[in-house]
């Protein structure tokens, strides 16, 4: 995380097509692993990329405009705030746009 | 008499005024006593007047003790029975030591000293400390050094609980015995039973579940407990536990020893009272209390649960600690200073699955002018036995058949009137008893003891708005406990919603998020000519809302429906199905190459060797489904991983076709009738990967001796003399057991695999979403399927075949995606992320 005060550091993260539409993809931000998602409106989303159930994949999975259900053991967790439906930890949220280029562009400092 | 009347609203900043003018409530304990009082006092608007702290020794929240056998058997996770999580004593600013015990109160002082050291002033203290396994002599219990030799169980905690599953499914594990034919040994041995271990209970009773029915119960409890694959010795005692520095095997008193790798001892429970012994408090059984909940002879100290005893009787079930908690908490707050606990009446339900078992009161007449009715037919392990005194119902023990218990277990608690044909109280004679009893019910009568919620809670969840019977259960936590309720619970609905129950809708929807059973759906996307899983949502769903839990289902029924005509959207598929792979618990993949009828070649042997060695695959194992499984793929490995295989998928991921079990048949076979190698292969070939509601595996055997066990799959085929066929549907042998239903004999292959592909369209076309053939054939009945099926009696079968065909016809392998991947990044990793695209700092 960032230290408090200064402002997030952005990273481009490349263009957005490399995120199909409904889907997630992840990365690696400034040592942060982060699941990128685009939903089918266009916008996109960004949480933390691992379960704080059991570790699985959160990139992988399944999700409509406001959550994203973990593949491993179906716990839900709200796109927005990370926070979870299902009574598990909430996941970090950050802040994710697409610039003028198209590229997807994140704050690493977390929402 | 027993209810959290209205749930406390959360206090934010409660604990910032615990240095203000409230009284200090210490309470020691908490499981579900002291967990419950505390809520009953919350309810009562202590938070007022109490700053609580609370110690427990087990470091977790509260849980719900009694589905720990549920834990066990793998009906429930241990996740799941929380009824308090940590959560819960912030949000009411609780200070909750957890994991520390109790170790002495001073009540000169009124300090509570702790084993973290800490010395806790109280104003009022509340003793719930409940009850440990009693271990009852017997020689090697113990190593020399002192603790329980590793292997020896109690079943009391979730850890205990942990404990005995990591146990058993070690893989040397093979016999378990349990000490006890109690409710609780019975419990921990079914348990046990699902991990495969073989089990012998040893009792010292002369019959199980001695202290709750005759001998006559007994003895038919005895022969469905066995059926279940447990030995029952009775009449015998445990002298000793075998084994150096672990358990090898027991001693019994008059037979030959047993040999084991581990020993439950469910032989009756111990109050824990050391530390009101120590602290000088009134100790007999049990902390002996008033019938305010009062400690006797003490003013500020109070205790509830499995540790009191009162008016003579300690009591080792949850359905008497709901009850107190309520006069305790009316006293300790003064809502309610005339409030007076009289004891209580238990009943018992074993939570056995198939082994139904309930009773109460009395086992068999104790005066002369006490009538007793029983019945019993124990080749079907039925066996019920009422005891009437005074018109009123004083005991019953019902086995095998609990329609009746939800109704009887109220006419006892309540004392209500008994119908005077008596044969009503143990059969359904259609008699308007029940609903009468319901309306009659006291408000405060306890509809699930368990989980200690009454009529008046239920009413008051459904007026809030909750008017289905599955929303009342959810928001009250009624019939979650030993389910015996269940029937009851939804009766008392039916009457609060007068009449107005909501079906619970969404129970009849195909995926939760559209409004539609599977006829209605499906007639909607044929209406509308939808044929991608968003225009579904757009047109059908509230708000064109789209659904994460609807989108697999409905991808799965417009592939079923569409064949190639179906707009595949990939965001609709679950992980495997975009990936065509099973993913594992580190986020890596399985591959399963199709084998047909389970039968390989060199060559295909060969590339799997040759994979395997490639790709440092981390295991190699033969699966249930006669093939061969790679398992530890990374994802962005499987593409090549298939290429070098050169083989098709074998669809162990899918909600679809899987495999054919196939025997060795009449080729080799020498008792071979049929050629069920061949056919296997056959059916496999013509229906490899076509989606369905829930999974469809198969089996062909060569004969009856059915070595492919053709009669627990979903269609399994027995060649029989004279070269017919047998065709079961239905069957199962995995979470469920089922022996198929003969749908037809065939004179020809070649009509098994019409009827075969029949079948397995209609229900596609009929089944819920996830509802495997083992449910579904019940449910729509074996003589409907047959008229349907082989007699054509709606004349659909033509249409049936043609549907069918349309999606063996559209079959690709999705193993050939691997050249050309269909989405970008598609077998990108997602974790573990060490190849993923790293993206500077700038
Ligand atoms: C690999 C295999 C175990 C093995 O090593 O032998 C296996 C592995 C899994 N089974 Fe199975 N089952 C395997 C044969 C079985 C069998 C036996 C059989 O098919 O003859 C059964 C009992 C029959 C049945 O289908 O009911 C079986 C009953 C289940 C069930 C319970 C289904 C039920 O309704 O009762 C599940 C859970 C589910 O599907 O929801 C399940 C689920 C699973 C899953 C997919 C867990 C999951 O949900 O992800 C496991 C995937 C591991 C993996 O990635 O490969 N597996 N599973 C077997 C694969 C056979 C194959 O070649 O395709
Ligand atoms: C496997 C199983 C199945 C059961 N099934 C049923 C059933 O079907 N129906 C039914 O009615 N009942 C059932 N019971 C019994 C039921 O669980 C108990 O009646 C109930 O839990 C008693 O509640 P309690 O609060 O008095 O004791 P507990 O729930 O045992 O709580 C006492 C708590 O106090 C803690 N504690 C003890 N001493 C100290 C100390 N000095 N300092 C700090 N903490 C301390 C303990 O660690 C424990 O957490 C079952 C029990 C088990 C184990
Ligand atoms: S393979 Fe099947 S039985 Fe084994 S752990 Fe997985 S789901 Fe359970
Ligand atoms: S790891 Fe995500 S739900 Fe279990």
């Amino acid at each position: 995380m960032s230290a408090s005060g200064a402002a997030p550091a952005s990273h481009v993260l490349g263009p957005v097509d490399q995120v199909p539409l409904g889907e997630g993809r992840a990365f690696v931000v400034d040592g942060q692993q982060v699941a990128v998602f685009r939903l089918r409106d266009g916008t996109v989303r960004a949480l933390a990329a691992v379960c704080p159930h059991r570790g699985g994949p959160i990139a992988d999975g399944t999700i409509d405009r406001q959550q994203v259900i973990c593949p491993l053991h179906q716990h839900a967790f709200d796109l927005t705030s990370g926070c979870s439906t299902t009574g598990a930890e909430p996941l970090q949220a950050y802040r994710v746009s697409v610039d003028g280029e198209q590229n997807l562009v994140l704050e690493a400092g977390g929402v | 008499m027993t209810s959290v009347a209205e749930r406390a609203q959360p206090r934010p900043g409660g604990r910032a005024r615990s240095r203000d003018s409230r009284r200090r409530l210490v309470v020691i304990g908490n499981g579900m006593a002291g967990a419950r009082a505390v809520e009953e006092i919350l309810a009562r608007g202590g938070a007022e007047q109490f700053s609580i702290t609370m110690f427990g020794d087990e470091p977790y929240g509260n849980y719900n003790r009694i589905m720990l056998s549920h834990v066990l058997s793998g009906e429930e996770s241990d996740a799941d029975i929380f009824l308090n999580p940590l959560s819960w004593y912030e949000d009411n600013g609780i200070t909750l030591h957890a994991g520390v015990r109790a170790d002495r109160i001073d009540r000169f002082a009124k300090h509570v000293f702790s084993s973290d050291g800490r010395v806790t002033p109280y104003d009022t203290l509340i003793i719930a400390t409940g009850s440990r396994p009693h271990l009852p002599p017997m020689d090697g219990l113990y190593t020399p050094g002192g603790s329980v030799k590793p292997g020896v169980f109690g079943f009391r905690t979730i850890d205990d609980t942990r404990k005995m599953a990591e146990h058993a499914r070690h893989d040397h594990h093979r016999h378990a015995v349990v000490i006890g034919g109690g409710l609780l040994g019975l419990e921990a041995a079914a348990g046990l039973r699902s991990f495969g271990l073989g089990v012998d209970v040893v009792h010292s009773g002369g019959h199980l579940m001695s202290a709750q029915m005759g001998p006559d119960g007994g003895a038919v409890l005895r022969r469905s407990v066995e059926v279940l694959g447990i030995g029952v010795l009775t009449g015998t005692r445990t002298t000793a536990v075998l084994g150096r520095d672990r358990v090898t095997g027991v001693s019994l008193r008059d037979r030959p020893d047993i040999d084991c790798d581990m020993v439950v001892v469910a032989a009756g429970i111990r109050p824990n009272v050391d530390l009101a012994v120590l602290g000088g408090l009134p100790v007999e059984r049990a902390i002996v209390v008033d019938d305010r909940l009062r400690v006797q002879d003490e003013d500020d100290i109070y205790a509830v649960g499995e540790c009191v005893q009162h008016r003579g009787e300690v009591y080792g079930l949850v359905a008497p600690l709901w009850e107190q908690a309520v006069v305790l908490a009316n006293h300790v707050t003064g809502a309610d200073t005339s409030a007076a606990y009289l004891g209580s009446r238990t009943a018992t339900k074993l939570k056995v699955a198939g082994v139904e078992v309930a009773s109460m009161g009395l086992q068999g007449p104790e005066l002369d002018t006490d009538e007793h009715i029983v019945f019993s037919e124990p080749s079907r392990g039925v066996f019920k036995s009422i005891v009437v005194r005074d018109n009123k119902m004083v005991g019953a023990t019902l086995l095998g058949d609990s329609r009746k218990v939800a109704f009887l277990t109220q006419a006892y608690d309540r004392g209500l009137p008994l119908p005077e044909e008596r044969l009503g109280l143990m059969f359904d004679l259609g008699t308007p008893g029940e609903d009468v009893g319901v309306a009659e019910l006291d408000d405060d009568a306890q509809v699930c003891n368990c989980n200690g919620v009454s009529k008046k809670d239920l009413a008051t969840a459904v007026r809030g708005g909750c008017a289905s019977v599955a929303g009342a259960m959810d928001a009250t936590r009624a019939g979650k406990g030993c389910g015996s309720c269940k029937l009851l619970v939804k009766q008392v609905v039916e009457w609060a919603a007068d009449g107005a129950v909501e079906e619970d809708p969404a129970a009849s929807y195909y995926v939760p998020g559209i409004p539609l059973d599977k006829a209605a759906l499906m007639a909607e996307i044929r209406k509308r000519g939808l044929r991608s899983v968003s225009a579904v949502f757009h047109a059908l769903a509230p708000g064109g809302a789209e659904d994460a839990k609807s989108k697999m289902g409905l991808a799965s029924l417009l592939k079923m429906m569409l064949a190639d005509q179906y707009v595949d959207e990939r965001d609709a598929r679950f992980i495997n199905d975009r990936v065509h792979a099973n993913i594992q618990r580190d986020g890596t993949f399985s591959v399963v190459p199709q084998m047909k009828g389970g039968v390989t070649s060199v060559q295909q042997l060969r590339r799997i060797a040759d994979v395997a060695e490639k790709y440092n695959v981390p295991l190699i194992k033969l699966t249930g489904g006669q093939r061969i499984d790679l398992l530890g793929i990374p994802k962005e490995d499987l593409p090549q991983v298939w290429a070098d295989l050169g083989m098709p998928s074998g669809y162990a991921y899918g909600k679809s076709f899987r495999t054919v079990k196939t025997c060795v048949g009449k080729d080799f076979c020498r008792y071979g009738t049929g050629d069920s190698t061949r056919l296997g292969i056959e059916i496999e070939s013509r229906f490899q990967g076509i989606e369905s509601p829930a999974k469809l595996k198969l089996a062909v055997s060569g004969c009856p001796r059915n070595c492919a066990e053709s009669l627990v799959k979903d269609v399994g085929v027995v060649a029989v003399e004279g070269g017919r066929w047998e065709i079961y549907v239905g069957g199962a042998a995995g979470a469920h057991i089922r022996k198929g239903d003969l749908l037809a004999t065939v004179d020809s292959p070649e009509e098994v695999q019409v009827l075969t592909g029949r079948f397995m369209q209609y229900y596609r076309e009929h089944a819920n979403w996830l509802e495997r053939t083992y449910a579904f054939v019940p449910r729509v009945g074996i003589e409907h399927l047959r008229a349907v099926i082989v007699e054509d009696a709606e004349g659909i079968a033509a249409q049936l075949d043609a549907a069918m065909q349309a999606s063996v016809d559209s079959y690709v392998d999705p193993w050939s995606e691997r050249a050309d991947p269909l989405t970008p990044g598609q077998f990108r990793t997602s974790l573990p992320l060490t190849v993923l695209p790293q993206v500077p700092v700038r």
